[in-house]
């Protein structure tokens, strides 16, 4: 019968062991040769839209690589199913957005503000998301 | 109660309890926002609202966490906790530090990244915070007469906890690994350290609940703390199937994180057979109730509903649907919310001298809440899979599909209304207990 020494051991030497290959598969893949985050295509102005994107916490309505609120639409390969031009006029648009009846807060952004927005969101349809984005986006050139 | 400053606990649980009505206000906001009704979005618009119903969730579960250390660690450390003013103060402080990022929310004062919206610099205020509260549990701990499992395994999962906020305030510039480490802090807490939590609270209510030997109990708890880490280290990897890492974390999460229900499911036969066999009826049914309910709701609302769309095959397709809230709200409702509960249930009539066991009030919060919540978790599950469908299979846009599923958030408006009067009822039952005293301390032979 499993005493309580051999029951701790369990706990503390899996605990252990599987942190450590954690670590290892973070270390991973995250590393150059396999690395599929798109990490060197980041620019200012990609920095500039993420930073737009966290401060206005459009996570908590969109999502985005699938993550997100569940109330507005996915934004991974927006630009191919609504084109550039759409999503500039959604993002500067004084009132409040509103198709079909849902509403999305008016924040009027500034031209170069939508810009830098467009080119977070043309960054993030360049990432290697291991198929998710041909299901997500029905409009996408993927799957067309 | 067998010490006086156990008192203190009763406080944390109720800051818990009005932040958890706070949390219920927005729930509503959402639910009628979603079936079409967003009267209030010039005011609170749907990111405050997910924001605030997301972290008022994290704070009270928290400061109900916090409340269970100070009540169980006098106890099973057997000395009074080592300052009493230092913990209103952080009682104080984890109020103040919540309400200011609530309001902030209101304000465009965040950041946008899901579970950890509080502005970073609040987040140095909640380190000071939690360092302040593990300073006074770390030192009653070491000063105290004997140093049990249940008491180390709690304070372990609250440590750890503390540790691992620190990853999810690292800056990053890009979204893939902004989310990568967002994760090492949501499912490390709780698909990890919380469990731990919640194990040594389950411990400590067992043994004060059942009767059964200390030693048996402990031996048992080490097994699915054990088994918890064991999965759920690695089931991280179901977070990172589809946000653009590597396809490793599609093996490596799909096989640990089918392994994770396995630790509930022990956790669960653990309650039930400990149940079962202890020989000690404590007079205190509710919180049995409350104790065996967690454990057996959280193997259904984590373990099982977690494994529908754990694997890589399904969550291709559930990934980012309303699915994930599926399982969310009884995961978090089973595993956290309920053992919350259950240690309020039990140490309430300890702290305040008034044993109001069993009574009809109480059984009904109990399953309202519970009844509630599972028609919650069915009207979102039909919504997530029917927007499964016509979404990701039959290729319909977003918002012609959430016309669609618009009626299934009437059902779910309906089943929160049942949840939140058994829920209202448990308040009034708080309520009922009056406050807490000294006096209280030599009534408790029973416990």
């Amino acid at each position: 019968m499993l005493s309580k020494k051999q029951a701790r051991a369990f706990f503390l030497g899996g605990t252990l062991v599987t942190f450590l290959i954690f670590i290892g598969l973070t270390i991973f893949s995250l590393s150059k040769d396999v690395d599929q985050t798109n990490h060197e295509n980041i620019t200012e102005a990609v920095v500039r839209g993420k930073n737009l994107w966290d401060s206005n916490n459009c996570m908590g309505c969109h999502t985005i690589l699938g993550e997100g609120g569940y109330y507005a639409p996915e934004l991974t390969k927006v630009i191919d199913r609504r084109g550039k031009g759409y999503i500039k006029a959604v993002l500067m648009s004084p009132v409040a957005w509103e198709p079909n009846g849902r509403k999305m807060v008016a924040y009027g952004f500034s031209e170069e503000e939508a810009l830098d927005i467009i080119e977070f969101f043309d960054w993030i349809d360049d990432i290697d998301l291991n198929g998710f984005d041909t299901v997500v986006s029905p409009l996408a050139k993927d799957n067309n | 109660m067998k010490y006086k400053s156990q008192k203190v606990a009763y406080w944390f649980f109720a800051l818990s309890m009005l932040l958890f009505v706070l949390q219920l206000v927005y729930g509503f906001i959402m639910g009628f926002a979603h079936a079409g009704f967003d009267g209030l979005h010039d005011i609170i618009p749907f990111n405050t609202a997910k924001a605030v119903h997301l972290n008022l969730l994290v704070v009270w579960l928290l400061s109900g966490f916090m409340g269970a250390a100070y009540y169980i660690i006098p106890e099973e450390a057997q000395r009074e906790l080592v300052s009493v003013k230092l913990a209103y103060v952080q009682l104080i402080s984890l109020a103040l530090v919540g309400v200011a990022a609530i309001i902030g929310f209101h304000f465009n004062i965040w950041e946008g990244r899901k579970f950890l919206e509080i502005p970073r610099g609040l987040d140095y205020l909640v380190v000071i915070n939690v360092l302040l509260f593990l300073g006074i549990i770390l030192t009653t701990l070491f000063k105290g007469k004997r140093r049990t499992t249940t008491a180390l395994v709690l304070t372990m999962g609250l440590f750890f906890a503390a540790l691992l906020y620190l990853p999810g305030m690292l800056p990053f510039d890009s979204q893939v690994t902004d989310s990568f480490f967002r994760w090492w802090v949501v499912h490390l807490w709780v698909e990890g350290v919380w469990e731990l939590i919640m194990g040594g609270i389950l411990s400590f209510l067992l043994i004060k609940l059942t009767g059964v030997d200390r030693e048996v109990i402990e031996k048992w708890l080490y097994v699915i703390v054990g088994l918890t880490f064991l999965s759920g280290v690695l089931g991280t990897g179901h977070h990172y199937y589809y946000i653009g890492v590597n396809k490793i974390w599609l093996i490596v999460g799909g096989i640990f994180s089918a392994l994770e229900p396995l630790a509930f499911l022990a956790m669960a036969l653990f309650a039930v057979n400990m149940y079962r066999k202890g020989e000690k009826k404590h007079p205190n049914k509710l919180a049995l109730y409350w104790t065996l309910g967690a454990a057996i709701v959280s193997f259904v609302g984590a373990g099982l509903l977690g494994f529908a769309h754990t694997l890589p095959q399904t969550n291709l397709y559930t990934h980012g649907t309303l699915v994930t809230a599926m399982h969310g709200h009884l995961a978090f409702w089973g595993a956290y919310a309920m053992i919350v509960l259950a240690i309020i249930s039990y140490s309430l009539p300890n702290m305040t001298g008034r044993k109001l066991y069993d009574s009809s009030r109480g059984r009904m919060a109990f399953w309202f809440s519970n009844i509630g919540m599972i028609g919650m978790t069915v009207a979102f599950g039909v919504a997530g899979v029917v927007q499964v469908y016509l979404e990701r299979k039959m290729k319909m846009e977003f918002m012609e599909v959430q016309k669609e599923i618009e009626v299934h958030f009437y059902v779910l408006i309906l089943c929160a209304t049942l949840f939140v009067t058994g829920i209202i009822l448990y308040i009034i039952d708080f309520y009922k207990h009056g406050r807490p005293t000294d006096e209280a301390i030599d009534l408790t032979s029973t416990d």
